[in-house]
């Protein structure tokens, strides 16, 4: 068949073309493969690098703050939660619904979760419940196969062991705001805390430490199959205060006896504080996971203000503790003697003004000590008559009062103490002599906080010093012989004059503070009490004879006391505010007896972490 | 030669001389390759034979056996069953349309029992099968008259407009490209040929019309990558960093990150290529190359050694078939055309496919055995029957 074989000869032709176009296409492929494999491999092999690997931050170990004997006072501790991974919950209600038999877990929480888990990729964790004990963790644990979906995360979370005793020192961490938001992206991290307040705040930086990094292997979707790499971050720094926690907490303890009180227990030599507390106070721990609306609104609508760390914050007329600061202004301005006697009826008259004092029948022919012992009122008119304001302005701010003493810590405030200048700039009206009276016994403008009355109290006890007040234990620095700190320019028999004042507030048997002294032999304190007016006492009050404990608790004045010990070589100094509390002699002087006592008692300035040499000799 | 002498030797064919007439070096091959496929998806599981490589490999042993039996099938029994095949195969397509209608989507398979049916990869055979013994009947002087171009067009144009309805533009254009490729080698005359892909080539804009807009966006979205990187134009990426990741020697067996990180999809059917040669790299993509191209010029060489008219356009035909799965599926995985359905044959993870194409290699292997076998144009009888 010839045209067959026609046929078959045009076939192996084309059959020819097919199999060239087939070889041509083939090494085409193969050209391809070549370029993408062998030219471009380094490219795509990058780019493979950046599809797979992601870089996670590690969150560092927060620092732990710790007082001046190592114990530890904010710190970290493995806290339980559970979370719950979507995908291997084939039914996520279900689940919650079972272990909400086990666990109390609010129906409204159930809803947030399922929520959640509806919006997150199914493989990353959501929190069903946070901050579980030993206890609950354990049921969840022996009940997992039947809870499928859920796992035990343990991860550390900050703690603080003493709770409300040192809130306002440490503060608390919390969420990152949107205002935190620095563009660091460790911030960004979910879980992550800040601090929002107190030390924890202040010293964030220190704290922080800086993250680590985890390199692992991610698929298309953004799970994790692996890590690859693990770089540690640095954990925070551990932090050490100058407070001593048992002196913190028995005065913490003693404050709440109070409605509202605080306290500072310092160093007169060294200035560090060694209790610094306010009561009421809140736990920090609450806060650390999100406080409860509930709790929070309590704690704002306090009038007791346990928010407040009223120590450093807390501004209050000194009332008669200011007194030693108008003496000292009269001894060296000289326009009193040690000896000179003022009399007092009672009151004085200047003008059309009857000033009162705050005993009715008056104290009679008073001298320097008498009038510090007694609290005569009257003996400090006369004074601030004869030295203008200016010169007990000047006086006081050499004390440490008027300004932030500079403590490390967030929310201190400034107090005031007011003078000419003062009253023309900001209220723009002269100065009236009045207002000198008033101010002499520490009462009108003059306001002061409690860390400033303790500085005050340890300037006028170490001959003159002018420590200032420090929280942080600075290791390793060089040691500090503490009478390098700047001397207050003053006679130093004027200051002898107003200590054995002081000392006879508590030893001569009409001082205001006599029933608190310190009988122990060796312990004896010095002091003054104070008792600052709230309200102005009207002519119809003193008509009428209502009692201050008769009037509503916010209109009560404020105790104070300012004393030292012991009396013979003084070394702590003590300032202690109970708002609304009364009298300074029957309910501060008690309070600041016991809390010299008890730092006596444990002595922590002769534990030295600070690295600064005690002093044995008074100035 | 005469007749008679060739019906003696026809007299001779005893089934074991069938048997021992197999290739040996196709059926090596096609173990081979099939073998590639199972260690190949054993990867895409992570190192596991669940879920793709065990079965696979139970699909590749049944192949086989089906592939051999296709095979000592006489050849002109398929000569003369080819326009039944063909009806089936188009019955088929049309009840996929029909229940693809029913279901208000698109639909590619025929629910059997357990069995899941793909028409459209049968097709692929049918129509070469078909054509091959249209144009055995012809002499090549009817070759020549319009009509021998209008009845191949008609059987070509039926399935492509059934499979382009599903849709399913890849199997389409292969069956297509798999029918003209026969039309080509019958000896139309070269400008006639020609007038075809041009009329072929109007009728794009056509077909452009008729495609659903997720294959429209395919084919815009390979025009410019850019356009979409996290959706079709995704995967080429994907699938070319794989590659290209891979280098020369591969990242090694089970080292595949991208392909096992799940950055590549459908890493197990149409992206199997891309998981081999990430692993094994250029070497292993050329050696998958190597394999087929033997295979190619296996079935080129048949066809230039049958004697029959039907069997060397069966072989023939059967080997550009292969090659478009090859060329379409490297193609797309390497990013030179859209992604378009393809698997890579025996190698990817698929029932229909694999049994379609191991069909082509038996029907393959019968041309081998019967390549000698005279088939007349016009058969009365069949062998056995006489």
């Amino acid at each position: 068949m010839p045209r067959d074989l026609d046929r078959e000869r045009v076939v192996g032709r084309r059959a020819l073309m097919l199999g060239a176009g087939q070889a041509l296409l083939f090494t085409g492929l193969g050209a391809r493969l070549y370029h993408l494999q062998v030219l471009e491999r380094d490219r795509y092999a990058m780019l493979a690098e950046d599809n797979r690997i992601s870089l996670r931050l590690i969150a560092p170990l927060r620092g732990v703050i710790q007082d001046r004997h190592g114990v530890d006072l904010a710190t970290n501790r493995q806290a339980f939660r559970i979370v719950m991974v979507s995908e291997q919950a084939p039914n996520a209600a279900a689940t919650l619904a079972k272990l909400q038999g086990l666990l109390p877990l609010e129906d409204d929480d159930v809803v947030d979760v399922l929520e959640e888990v509806r919006h997150k990729r199914s493989f990353i964790p959501v929190t069903v419940m946070e901050n579980l004990n030993w206890q609950q963790v354990s049921t969840v644990e022996v009940n997992l196969p039947d809870l499928p979906g859920l796992q035990t995360e343990a991860a550390p979370v900050r703690y603080y062991p003493y709770g409300p005793a040192l809130a306002h020192v440490i503060g608390h961490v919390g969420a990152v705001s949107p205002d935190d938001r620095s563009g660091e992206p460790l911030l960004d991290l979910p879980s992550f805390k800040i601090g929002k307040n107190g030390l924890e705040r202040r010293l964030e930086h220190e704290l922080r430490g800086s993250a680590g990094t985890s390199q692992v292997e991610v698929n298309a979707v953004g799970r994790v199959i692996r890590e690859l790499d693990r770089e540690e971050g640095a954990a925070g720094s551990e932090v050490g205060l100058t407070l001593d926690m048992g002196l913190q907490a028995f005065t913490y303890q003693r404050l709440s006896t109070e409605r509202s009180a605080s306290a500072v227990i310092m160093d007169i030599y060294s200035g560090e504080i060694y209790a610094l507390a306010s009561h009421p106070g809140f736990d920090p721990n609450d806060f650390v996971h999100g406080i409860s609306a509930k709790k929070w609104q309590g704690l704002l609508n306090d009038p007791a203000a346990p928010l407040t760390h009223k120590a450093i914050g807390g501004q209050y007329p000194p009332g008669s503790t200011f007194k030693m600061l108008t003496a000292l202004a009269g001894l060296e301005a000289g326009v009193i003697t040690e000896d000179e006697r003022i009399f007092c009826g009672g009151h004085m008259q200047l003008g059309s003004h009857r000033f009162h004092c705050w005993k009715r029948g008056g104290h009679g022919h008073m001298n320097l000590a008498d009038s510090v012992a007694q609290s005569c009122d009257v003996y400090y008119y006369e004074l601030a008559l004869r030295l203008g304001i200016d010169r007990i302005a000047a006086m006081a701010r050499r004390f440490g009062l008027g300004d932030r003493t500079g403590i490390d810590l967030t929310g201190e405030r400034p107090g005031l103490i007011p003078d000419r200048e003062w009253k023309r700039t900001q209220r723009g009206e002269p100065w009236h002599k009045g207002e000198s009276l008033i101010a002499s016994i520490g009462q009108g403008y003059v306001l002061s906080t409690p860390l400033q009355l303790a500085v005050m109290t340890a300037r006028l006890a170490n001959g003159g010093l002018a420590v200032t007040p420090r929280i942080m234990r600075s290791e390793g620095e060089e040691t500090i012989p503490v009478r390098e700190a700047p001397k207050i320019d003053i006679n130093h028999q004027h200051l002898r004059i107003v200590q054995e004042a002081m000392a006879k507030v508590t030893t001569h048997p009409r001082g205001t503070a006599y029933r608190s002294r310190i009988d122990q032999e060796g312990f004896e304190m010095a002091g003054k009490t104070g008792t600052s007016q709230v309200r102005r006492i009207s002519l119809a009050d003193r008509r009428a004879g209502i009692k201050n404990e008769d009037l509503p608790w916010k209109y009560r004045h404020h105790a104070l006391f300012v004393g030292y010990a012991p009396l013979d070589q003084p070394r702590y100094a003590c300032a202690v505010v109970v708002d609304h509390g009364g009298g300074g002699s029957t309910a501060a002087a008690p309070i600041a007896r016991d809390l010299l006592r008890a730092v006596q008692e444990r002595r922590p300035a002769d534990t030295n972490p600070g690295a600064i040499t005690p002093i044995d000799q008074p100035i | 030669m005469s007749l008679a002498e060739i019906g003696g030797r026809d007299s001779d064919w005893h089934p074991l001389r069938r048997i021992l007439g197999i290739s040996p070096v196709l059926l090596l091959l096609v173990v081979a390759i099939g073998g590639i496929g199972v260690v190949a998806l054993y990867s895409a599981a992570g190192g596991s034979m669940d879920p793709w490589a065990s079965r696979h490999a139970v699909r590749l042993g049944m192949g086989v056996l089906g592939m051999l039996v296709i095979a000592l099938i006489d050849l002109r029994y398929w000569f003369r069953f080819a326009f039944v095949i063909y009806g089936a195969g188009l019955l088929g397509l049309v009840a996929v349309a029909v229940i693809g209608e029913m279901g208000g989507g698109a639909q590619r398979w025929l629910q059997i029992g357990p069995l899941q049916i793909q028409p459209s990869e049968f097709m692929k055979i049918a129509v070469i099968l078909v054509l091959a013994r249209y144009y055995h009947t012809q002499t090549l002087e009817s070759v020549a008259r319009w009509r021998s171009l209008i009845v191949p067009g008609i059987l070509i144009a039926m399935p492509v407009a059934l499979v382009l309805k599903q849709p399913d533009l890849g199997t389409s254009i292969m069956i297509a490209a798999g029918g003209g490729a026969i039309i080509f080698l019958a000896g139309v005359q070269l400008w006639k040929f020609g007038l075809g892909v041009a009329l072929a080539g109007v009728a794009i804009p056509v077909i452009w019309t008729q495609l659903h807009d997720y294959q429209k966006q395919r084919v815009l979205t390979f025009i410019n990558p850019e356009s979409d990187p996290l959706g079709a134009g995704y995967h080429i990426a994907q699938s070319k960093i794989a590659l290209g990741s891979g280098g020369v020697s591969g990242k090694g067996f089970l080292q595949g990150t991208q392909s096992h990180l799940n950055f590549l999809p459908e890493k197990q059917t149409d992206f199997i290529f891309t998981l081999w040669a990430e692993e094994w790299g250029l070497i292993g993509a050329l050696v998958i190359l190597l394999l087929y191209g033997i295979v190619l010029v296996y079935g080129i060489w048949l066809g230039h050694r049958c004697r029959n008219h039907f069997g060397r356009l069966l072989a023939l035909g059967l080997a550009i078939n292969l090659f478009l799965y090859l060329a379409v599926n490297i193609s797309m995985v390497t990013g030179l055309i859209p992604v378009v359905g393809a698997p890579l044959p025996l190698i990817s993870y698929g029932g229909t496919a694999m049994l379609a194409v191991m069909a082509g290699f038996g029907l393959m292997m019968a041309v081998s055995i019967n390549r000698d076998t005279q088939i007349e144009r016009h058969p009365r009888r069949l062998p056995g029957f006489d």
